[in-house]
């Protein structure tokens, strides 16, 4: 299916945010916004739901955790109890302590890379892929919304036009994709 | 977009646009390299090689060749290890603590504070390697099933802990570092006009377009890994302490070590940052985005760090005393009267009276003095680690084993040649690397930059 995308250019953020609140308001869906940096608050404007990113490292971290726990127990008290010093290791608490630091770094290592990779998959940002951004200068000053009319079956082009003209922009791209 | 009080001094000076941030981080990538990169990275090569010379003559002789004897087993290798390491503490104490905090001014300096974090991290990290001597088994290190049967490493052992603590601190500092990179190297992508660089930066970008969403998740991704980050900054430094804490050597026996040493690590970690950037934001022409007020918040840093470092040289001079084991307090009056008494001294000069004259706002305000600290404190840095280690064995319990420590050659020449390398890392990011979070700065330059806070509109409320 044939759709029509329209790139709308603002070269302020804050504008750009009180243009995408007044189309919303006429019942336009947004489907993208590009920018150089985050725009505070733009994300419920255009129905961005919150990642759930920080959950994901949370359970990266457990996960961690448990590997560090299981892997020391097993090697400083099943596989090889070592008898330092007349003391040696019967049980996983008596010997808890010294586990501590690694127990801590290790979950720290799974939750970070964890987090990191699923980060860089869930965005497909990976080394080698192309840019997607519609314009190289919205990665330095210029800021522009997707606006996709199939998406929008509502509104005509037309009035689309009318009422972007009338909100006002700095640039409009308009693009046919297949 | 938040406003600040109208008193806080502007973050940004000058009249600056979104654009003008691009290009003035951009330009120094974009254009030739001044003659003055090249004859520092060609010096900074020429050390780093004798550096790397001196390691393969190591490796392949032994480290018999280091100045070490019977009594006195440990020396520059882990005193240049723990001064590397404690360098490379102020990068992500800046980036992540600092981000907690909601501290804009580390916009400024976080990207290069990092990458010196990561450069100083590697340099850190070659000691213990070589040490190993047989550096080709180093992977013996980490618990991997082997041929010796149920044979693992010692979980109880400090020295274990860092090698768990350095590569959770380097890997993680590493993605923490280049996960704030990917936006900026794609804006250089896409102003890149030649090739090779398009080519090259587009790789590295890794196709970041700037989308709402992954804006949304990159803010989130940051916050946590800053939430990671700064309890393993304190970490990191107190199990290095442990390594020395947890034995039963007078003058390292000491429970006061782990905080002592990471106030230590980021007041060495900061001056660092300042002798680097201090020469940096002049060379680069990015006077505008880290001026005097930053420098000044540094040297804060460094104030409060320094006073922290001599409490504790004090508390340990009394404790020492007070515990009324003699083995103990002779550890002590032999650091301050002893054979050795020169680097006792240059370290409390150097730590604890220097980082005190920041107390005067004149002084913590010039760039010339804070230059001169920054590097005075870097010395009084390694010769703390120098006292603490060498002093600390050089006398043990028997006197007919009474020693001294005198470096040798390759000694000397493997430390300097780190210092090489590690500038040699350092040149190389600066001339390829957005040395300023670019598109971070551009998110304080309404709320923080000059033009904007001293309009009228600024405090009229929206």
């Amino acid at each position: 299916m044939s759709d029509k995308v329209l790139y709308v250019m603002y070269d302020d953020d804050e504008v750009l945010k009180n243009s995408a609140k007044k189309l919303v308001a006429n019942g336009i869906k947004i489907s993208e916004v590009f920018s150089p940096f985050p725009i505070h608050g733009i994300d419920p404007i255009i129905g961005v739901k919150n990642t759930r990113l920080g959950i994901m490292a949370f359970l990266y971290g457990l996960t961690g955790l448990t590997l560090a726990t299981v892997g020391m127990r097993f090697f400083m008290i099943v596989d090889w109890p070592m008898n330092i010093g007349g003391k040696p290791n019967f049980s996983y608490l008596e010997n808890m302590l010294a586990f501590v630091p690694i127990s801590f770094e290790f979950t720290v290592m799974c939750a970070a890379h964890g987090m990191a990779i699923t980060y860089l998959l869930r965005n497909k940002t990976l080394p080698g892929m192309p840019a997607q951004n519609p314009d190289p200068r919205t990665t330095d000053d210029k800021f522009v919304m997707e606006i996709r009319l199939s998406e929008n079956q509502k509104v005509t082009e037309a009035e689309l036009d009318g009422m972007l003209q009338e909100i006002g922009y700095l640039e409009l791209d308009k693009k046919e994709i297949k | 977009m938040q406003k600040e009080a109208a008193i806080r001094e502007p973050l940004i000076l000058g009249h600056k646009t979104y654009h003008d941030v691009t290009e003035d981080v951009c330009r120094p990538i974009e254009d030739k390299a001044p003659k003055m990169w090249y004859i520092l990275f060609g010096i900074a090569l020429v050390i780093g090689l004798y550096g790397v010379g001196s390691i393969m003559y190591l490796l392949g002789t032994g480290i018999g060749v280091w100045g070490l004897n019977k009594t006195i087993g440990w020396a520059w290798d882990i005193t240049n290890f723990v001064w590397w390491v404690g360098i490379g503490h102020a990068g992500t104490l800046i980036s992540a603590v600092l981000l907690l905090f909601r501290q804009k001014w580390r916009m400024a300096i976080n990207r290069s504070a990092e990458a010196m974090t990561i450069f100083a991290v590697f340099m850190a990290g070659t000691f213990p390697l070589i040490h190993m001597g047989r550096l080709w088994v180093g992977y013996w290190v980490m618990p991997i099933p082997n041929q010796f049967g149920s044979l693992w490493v010692n979980f109880n052992s400090p020295l274990l802990w860092d090698v768990f603590a350095i590569s959770t601190y380097l890997s993680v500092s590493l993605v923490f570092w280049y996960i704030g990179l990917i936006p900026d190297f794609a804006t250089i992508r896409d102003r890149a006009k030649k090739p090779l660089a398009k080519k090259m930066y587009s790789i590295l970008s890794f196709g970041w377009s700037g989308r709402a969403k992954h804006w949304n998740r990159f803010e989130l991704v940051s916050l946590v890994l800053a939430g990671l980050a700064t309890p393993l900054v304190f970490s990191v430094h107190s199990i290095v302490s442990f390594d020395f804490a947890t034995s039963v050597i007078p003058g390292w026996h000491t429970t006061i070590f782990p905080p002592y040493f990471v106030a230590g690590a980021v007041f060495s970690g900061f001056a660092m940052v300042q002798t680097l950037l201090l020469i940096m934001r002049k060379a680069m022409g990015l006077e505008a985005y880290i001026h005097t007020k930053h420098v000044e918040y540094m040297n804060i840093v460094i104030m409060v760090t320094g006073s922290i470092v001599g409490t504790a040289y004090i508390t340990e001079l009394f404790i020492s005393w007070y515990s009324g084991v003699e083995y103990e307090s002779y550890a002590f009056i032999n650091r301050a009267t002893g054979p050795y008494w020169w680097a006792y001294w240059s370290m409390m000069t150097c730590n604890v009276v220097s980082p005190q004259l920041m107390w005067f706002r004149p002084l913590r305000r010039s760039l010339l003095f804070t230059f001169f600290i920054s590097i005075v404190v870097n010395i009084g840095m390694w010769f703390e680690r120098y006292v603490i280690i060498v002093t600390s064995i050089h006398r043990d319990y028997i006197p007919a084993a009474w020693s001294m420590h005198f470096p040798s050659h390759i000694d000397i020449a493997v430390y300097i040649g780190t210092i090489g390398l590690f500038f040699v890392f350092f040149l190389l990011f600066a001339r390829f690397f957005p040395v300023l979070a670019l598109n971070e700065v551009k998110t304080i330059l309404k709320g923080s930059g000059q033009s904007y806070k001293e309009s009228p509109d600024y405090h009229k409320h929206h």
